[in-house]
């Protein structure tokens, strides 16, 4: 009887332990099959050729520039949304409005966190577009605007719950030693409150700015897939396509094992390594202070 | 003097409290537009038969039968796998794993799978599944994609709940003999499965909504029928209401807003259940 309860111990114990691990092992998978798929792509396609502004796979063109500079001014286009209105709601969440508010708008806030990105690409298509078309005088309004407003709406919540988070782990005594000091609520959120929560509020924006650059259903829908060069100004007011809009987008059509195929999964891979140094940056941020983490989920 | 730099002082203060406040009120009142909005547009399009029909005449007509059913067999299947490899995993870190630079990884490479790119994994289960391990366009390989997919949701919150549970539960129980399993199996995970049962939810919320993991490993464009096997591709309402938006003309507009509309009240509905099992839970806790 002992003995058998011994050797169940020692099973189950190598059996969680295995499962323990088995973050690790799909990380090192997933990398290792971009890998096997997207490498051959470089003996394939010349780097300075994938390196030009030129993507068109049915003449062999493979040039990823225009969807690098898709995906960053779509990704700067959402921050610049995401970053006033998600601190500001978490700012005003936490330090502004009374409980019962609160405990109201963050679930709600939560709420479009849950809502599916094809849902909001959707309406992209049938009421945003039109809208930006008509308000904006443009012939389309399939674009990199209308991308990064969905997008900036799709990191809101994860900035807003992460930073509202971190804002209110700062210790009460804080505050109220600023405001003895005669300081203003004001001041208080400025200059004490917020500086303290810095480290959480930029784990915030990163986690973000992580959704916005994988996003890939709303964009794809809403941003017109035009694979030109973004550089200027004014591309934001015109058609784009992103890393992750194309491989959505052409990996459905491509023959298994060509060259195309090979590229889509090479662009798969430099996504990977984007995410990868993105969350290890805000990571490291993270464990500083564990405590909040821990209240991220509660 | 003074006088003046303390009335700046509270315009000041005043005038960004109201910012503050404008700011939140714009970005609050769109979410509850965009709510309100599919709610009252896609409410019309809802009959019997929408819900249990197949679609006819190219998806412009008929229901959405096989697409609910789908997303249904998705979401279980991702449940099969994730649930007890999640959960395992969560044991052996709050309840095994000793704080070292192996742990460290672990936690590390959690975060980033969470961070991972819908669309990357989707090009993963072509490669593993589909391809490498000929599962071919099947459900079995969109749910195993979807599962790793959920994997970190799961075990992170698995693993808040089972550290939620004091320690001096674990310690009675060693001192009366228990063994650790015997702890575990029967002192902690009862005491923490409401913790466990809503993060569990949260994670096949997220799978049951997503669309890029299963574009190129089991979603079908159009299949007028049930799935019946696990290496059956399937429809899915994410994809199929991505389908009729962009890739079939003159769709009407109403069967959109309705596929819309159940596909929120699915994943919604999700949500909604695990929020009652964790309020509940903490009314009744008993620590």
């Amino acid at each position: 009887m002992d003995k058998s309860l011994h050797w169940r111990e020692t099973i189950i114990t190598a059996v969680v332990k295995t499962c323990g691990y088995s973050a690790i092992v799909f990380v090192i998978l997933i990398f290792l099959f971009l890998l096997r798929e997207g490498i051959p792509a470089l003996a394939e396609v010349k780097l300075s050729d994938l390196l030009t502004t030129r993507w068109y796979p049915i003449e062999n063109h493979f040039g990823i520039l225009p969807l690098l500079t898709g995906s960053l001014i779509v990704t700067v286009g959402a921050m610049l949304i995401a970053i006033p209105f998600g601190i500001g709601t978490a700012v005003f969440l936490s330090e502004i409005a009374p409980r019962w508010m609160r405990e109201i708008l963050k679930p709600l806030v939560e709420l479009l966190g849950g809502l599916p990105s094809v849902v909001l690409g959707f309406l992209g298509i049938l009421v945003l577009s039109p809208f930006l078309r008509v308000f904006l005088d443009l012939p389309t309004g399939l674009t990199a605007l209308a991308g990064a407003l969905l997008l900036g709406g799709i990191a809101i919540p994860t900035t807003v719950s992460i930073a509202e988070d971190a804002l209110d782990a700062v210790p009460q005594s804080y505050r109220e030693g600023a405001l003895a000091l005669g300081a203003t609520k004001w001041q208080t959120i400025w200059r004490v409150t917020l500086p303290a929560a810095r480290s959480g509020v930029l784990t915030a924006l990163m986690l973000g700015i992580g959704r916005t650059i994988g996003e890939t259903m709303a964009v794809m829908m809403v941003t017109g897939n035009a694979p030109v060069l973004a550089v200027k100004l004014t591309s934001i007011f015109s058609p784009v396509r992103t890393m992750t809009a194309t491989i959505a987008a052409e990996m459905g059509e491509v023959a298994n094992g060509s060259t195309h195929y090979h590229v889509l999964f090479f662009i798969g891979l430099v996504l990977f390594l984007i995410s990868l140094a993105v969350n290890i940056t805000a990571s490291s941020v993270v464990f500083k202070s564990k405590k909040r983490a821990e209240r991220v989920l509660s | 003097m003074k006088r003046r730099f303390n009335i700046d002082r509270f315009l000041v203060q005043r005038l960004g409290v109201s910012l503050i406040t404008l700011v939140a009120f714009l970005t609050v009142v769109p979410i509850i537009g965009v709510f309100g909005y599919i709610i009252s547009k896609g409410a019309p399009a809802i009959s019997w038969e929408f819900l249990t029909a197949m679609p006819r005449d190219g998806m412009r007509a008929g229901g959405i039968l096989p697409a609910i059913v789908g997303t249904l067999y998705l979401t279980l299947g991702t449940a099969v796998f994730s649930v007890p490899l999640g959960i395992a995993a969560a044991i052996y870190l709050a309840e095994y794993a000793q704080e070292n630079w192996l742990t460290r990884l672990i936690r590390i490479a959690i975060i980033n799978l969470a961070g991972i790119p819908s669309v990357v994994y989707g090009l993963f289960g072509l490669g593993l599944f589909v391809l490498f391990l000929k599962f071919g366009t099947s459900l079995l390989s969109a749910s195993l994609t979807l599962s790793i997919m959920t994997l970190p949701v799961i075990i992170s919150a698995t693993e808040e709940a089972l550290r939620a549970v004091p320690q001096s539960f674990r310690t009675v129980s060693i001192s009366l003999g228990g063994t650790r399993w015997q702890t575990i199996r029967k002192i902690v995970l009862p005491q923490a499965l409401p913790g466990i049962i809503t993060g569990v939810i949260l994670g096949l919320e997220r799978a049951a909504g997503e669309t890029a993991p299963i574009l190129f490993t089991g979603a079908a464009f159009f299949l007028p029928r049930l799935p019946n096997s696990p290496f059956d591709a399937t429809m899915a309402l994410p994809y199929h209401l991505f389908v009729i938006s962009t890739q079939v003309p003159e769709m009407p507009v109403q069967i959109q807003y309705g596929t819309a509309l159940v596909l929120i009240i699915f994943v919604l509905g999700m949500n909604l259940i695990a929020t009652v099992i964790r309020s509940r839970a903490r009314a009744k806790r008993q620590w």
